[in-house]
């Protein structure tokens, strides 16, 4: 039996309420959207959701990893392999990028559902994270928004098995961004949802409903694309769902993240499911897919995995509307960002174990050393190491400083000087590092804290990532501390 | 073995500090190197400089832009550590003539950062790790642990703004001359916390210079030669990864000074030295220099501020010339240029700032890196 076997999501902790991007105060109660900040993009709200869903994973039996978003720096030059080194995944994995279409992430979940029953991966990882923006001040920008989910496929322990696939395929342009476009595109919008999104969802769901022989009404919840709220009732009310079949499909709360949308929905659904429930998920995007679950049990560590509740209850609201524009890099500049050829690839080739997968090293003599170095610092010996990774262990704030000098969106820049915590309570390295996701209030010598894949700059026009930390959650699980 | 009196200083210069927008390097080096030339009355550099050792952090072209400017074609060294840069550069030429390879040797250090277009330090981002990489970031670490353990505060780093402000308005060569109050300091836009603006040593251009000779032969050049007692340097691990540091101190001072004392015979810095410039890049830096040095006991730093110790005033005043705070740190320059204060004090030449009691013991502190390196000298009166 194939299915999911574990989950996860993150949604930023940024919030944009609509009425700040009115020019108001923020209302609470009021309706928001989730926003990447300054240091998020897809590949890192991706790998945030990857590590809360392989939690308690043996992450050797993962063979493959796809990637599913539409907003992503390169052209040439893969996603999938970055997240696949952010979480130390071993060299024989295949990884693969899914993209161009809004289904990508329904996509991307049955390419693994494939791979799996098929023999050819025993565990696939498959992410789904999304950044659209529409342009400032338009319908679009309010209706979208940034969120990821992850899912491990497997045949063993399986929490919701796959039932029924059906899909149906679109060609019309009805919502698109070019090479080089910053904001999402649409023609007509009654056109583009009578003829697109509603037209074929229902189709899908119906060749679906045909397929299992189910109705609508066997479903328990029903994970329903919808690029606007109006455009999903629709959809609800013509498949002739009650309104406790569907899942809150998050408008005005954090938002249509694009492919990882349904994604999004369906790790809500299963943190809320019980043994014996079945899923309905639909989605659309040049066509539209159609897929059934089968929950055969509950995560045993369902109430504090991080997922959707989880994050939906972590905000921090922005008050001015000119602190997203800066994040999102959307404010005018007399001159272009200097295009050179950034920082050296090879120094970059050199770090990767320490970038991407904050990965160091102890000495045969117990001490931790951050970066790799082949002398230790403590007893003085050469290439006495064995590697160790720290991104999931916790940390302890040794000294910082709040620093208003570097250029930031959100100046000051919180700097830290923290040591690693490893499982045992021994100290690990220390690392020279930001703080994130908190400000300059939250910071004393002794915070405890916990580590993310974060962007930290785009010289050379590339996103540059290294890690931060942020405040240690200890009510949450996390993965495996290393 | 020891280099105590082996060598002595016989000429120094030093040109004016500052945003020298009119002034090239070469334009400040002349101008230093030719007062120290006249302070040594050496009329015949070519004959009588037997080779040049100089610091520049900022450098364009290297040492051949000392070589140059002074049309002076000697063996040239150029010598380079963060920001004992300068004091680096001497401490390579005492070392030469202290090994007998040339009897007189000119010291040159120089920076010229105001070319660069920025007001601070330049943020350079070449990796994606141990960013942000300002100065004034690295400098603050020690801040948060060495408050909560010993209860000082943002107040007593502004009386050493107060302090080095004022002995900068009465320095003829100081870029900053203008009297500041606690208020002013506290109130001061923040740069990187605990530090203000009037925390931090402004970014300027400068040169200073020192003619060096062996012991035996500086009444030849001067009738007052300042014999160099000890130059030390010292290093320790990045603080930002060495597992084993406490962050109320800079292992770095604590490494150059004793082996400086050493050196010199030095057994109680705070009743046996009669004066000193220390780096305060970061008005934390000195705090922790008082006591890095020996000064003062950990952790005591704060009674000595409050009680004046270190002004003019004081038992043992620190950077009476307004060091780094009002001179600015034209890095190369630095080091360099508390060696010329020091002989102008040990001489009595010191005019409005000179010490009511005539000091026979200087010493110079710099400190860079992250930081991870300190060099320190020692000079006096035989």
């Amino acid at each position: 039996m194939t299915g999911i076997t574990s989950y996860g999501a993150y949604i930023p902790l940024t919030r944009l309420p609509f009425s700040v991007m009115a020019g108001k105060p923020p209302k609470d109660g009021g309706p928001e959207k989730a926003v990447a900040w300054a240091d998020e993009d897809s590949i890192t709200m991706a790998v945030t959701a990857a590590m809360n869903c392989l939690q308690g994973v043996d992450r050797s039996s993962i063979d493959l990893v796809i990637l599913a978003t539409t907003t992503y720096a390169f052209a040439e030059k893969q996603g999938a392999s970055i997240v696949a080194k952010a979480l130390d995944l071993c060299g024989d994995v295949r990884t693969v990028d899914i993209s161009g279409s809004l289904r990508s992430g329904t996509l991307a979940l049955q390419q693994a559902m494939d791979a799996v029953k098929a023999g050819s991966a025993r565990q696939a990882l498959v992410v789904a994270a999304d950044c659209r923006m529409g342009a400032p001040r338009s319908g679009i920008e309010m209706n979208v928004g940034d969120a990821a989910a992850a899912f491990v496929i497997g045949n063993d322990k399986v929490l919701a098995s796959l039932n029924t696939v059906a899909s149906c395929a679109k060609e019309m342009m009805d919502i698109w961004r070019k090479q080089g476009d910053d904001f999402v595109h649409t023609w007509e919008d009654r056109f583009i949802n009578e003829h697109g999104y509603i037209d074929n969802t229902v189709k899908a769901v119906r060749l679906l409903l045909e397929k299992s022989g189910k109705a609508a009404s066997d479903f328990s919840k029903a994970c329903l694309y919808g690029p606007d709220a109006r455009s999903h009732g629709t959809v609800v009310k013509q498949l002739g769902l009650d309104a406790g079949q569907v899942q809150h499909p998050f408008f005005g709360k954090v938002g249509n993240a694009g492919c990882a949308n349904v994604p999004l929905q369906l790790v809500a659904a299963l943190e809320s499911a019980t043994k014996g429930d079945s899923l309905l998920l639909a989605s659309y995007g040049d066509g539209a897919d159609a897929l059934a679950f089968d929950v055969s049990a509950v995560a045993a560590d369902a109430a504090v995995r991080r997922g959707v509740a989880y994050y939906l209850e972590r905000r921090r609201v922005v008050d001015h509307y000119g602190k997203y524009l800066t994040a999102r890099d959307l404010t005018i500049k007399e001159y272009p960002p200097i295009d050179d050829q950034g920082i050296s690839a090879t120094v970059q080739y050199r770090h990767r174990d320490e970038n991407f997968s904050l990965q160091g090293q102890v000495c045969a003599c117990g001490t931790h050393q951050f970066p790799k170095g082949r002398v230790c610092v403590r007893c003085g010996q050469k290439d006495q190491w064995t590697p160790v990774t720290y991104a999931n262990a916790s940390g302890e704030v040794v000294t910082y400083t709040f620093d208003a000098f570097f250029p930031s969106p959100e100046p000051p820049t919180v700097v830290t000087i923290t040591e690693v915590k490893l499982a045992d309570g021994s100290a690990g390295p220390r690392i020279h590092m930001q703080f994130a996701d908190a400000s300059a209030k939250d910071m004393e010598v002794g915070k405890q804290v916990e580590f993310v894949f974060r962007r930290i700059h785009q010289v050379g026009k590339r996103p540059n990532y290294f890690w931060k930390c942020i405040p240690l959650d200890n009510a949450a699980v996390k993965g495996d501390a290393a | 073995m020891s280099i105590k009196d082996k060598v002595a200083i016989v000429g120094v210069g030093c040109c004016k500090f500052g945003e020298n927008w009119d002034k090239s390097e070469e334009d400040m080096i002349v101008e230093a190197a030719f007062e120290a030339y006249a302070d040594a009355g050496i009329e015949d550099p070519a004959r009588q400089i037997d080779a040049i050792y100089c610091g520049s952090l900022y450098t364009k072209n290297g040492p051949v832009e000392v070589g140059e400017a002074l049309k002076l074609y000697k063996p040239l060294t150029a010598v380079s550590n963060y920001c004992a840069t300068g004091t680096e550069a001497f401490r390579a030429g005492v070392m030469s003539v202290a090994a007998g390879v040339y009897d007189t040797v000119l010291v040159v250090g120089y920076d010229k950062p105001k070319d660069r277009g920025v007001s601070g330090p330049s943020v350079n981002i070449r990796d994606v790790r141990d960013l942000p990489a300002t100065p004034a970031g690295w400098f603050a670490l020690c801040a948060a642990p060495y408050f909560k353990k010993f209860g000082a505060g943002r107040e007593d780093l502004a009386r050493i703004a107060v302090k080095n402000h004022y002995n900068g308005t009465l320095s003829p060569k100081s870029f900053l001359k203008k009297q500041i109050t606690v208020e002013d300091a506290l109130n001061g836009r923040m740069i990187s916390w605990p530090f203000g603006l009037y925390d931090c040593a402004a970014q300027s251009d400068g040169a200073a210079v020192a003619v060096i000779t062996r012991a035996d032969l500086a009444k030849n050049f001067r009738d007052d030669p300042v014999l160099v007692k000890a130059v030390a340097s010292g290093s320790a691990a990045n603080p930002h990864t060495d597992p084993d540091h406490d962050f109320l101190r800079w292992k770095p001072t604590e490494n150059a000074a004793a082996e400086a004392y050493k050196m010199a015979g030095i057994t109680d810095p705070f009743r046996q030295i009669d004066v000193a410039q220390v780096h305060d890049c970061f008005t934390l830096t000195e705090l922790l220099t008082y006591e890095d040095l020996g000064f003062c006991d950990k952790g005591a730093a704060k009674d000595f501020i409050a009680s004046g110790t270190f002004e003019l005033t004081g038992e043992l005043p620190v950077n009476t010339d307004g060091g780094l705070k009002t001179f600015g740190h034209p890095t190369g320059a630095t080091g360099v240029r508390m060696i010329v204060e020091n002989v102008l004090q040990l001489q009595g030449r010191a005019d409005k700032r000179q010490l009511k009691k005539q000091p026979v013991l200087a010493l110079t502190h710099n400190i860079g890196g992250f930081p991870t390196g300190c060099a320190v000298t020692i000079i006096g009166m035989e």
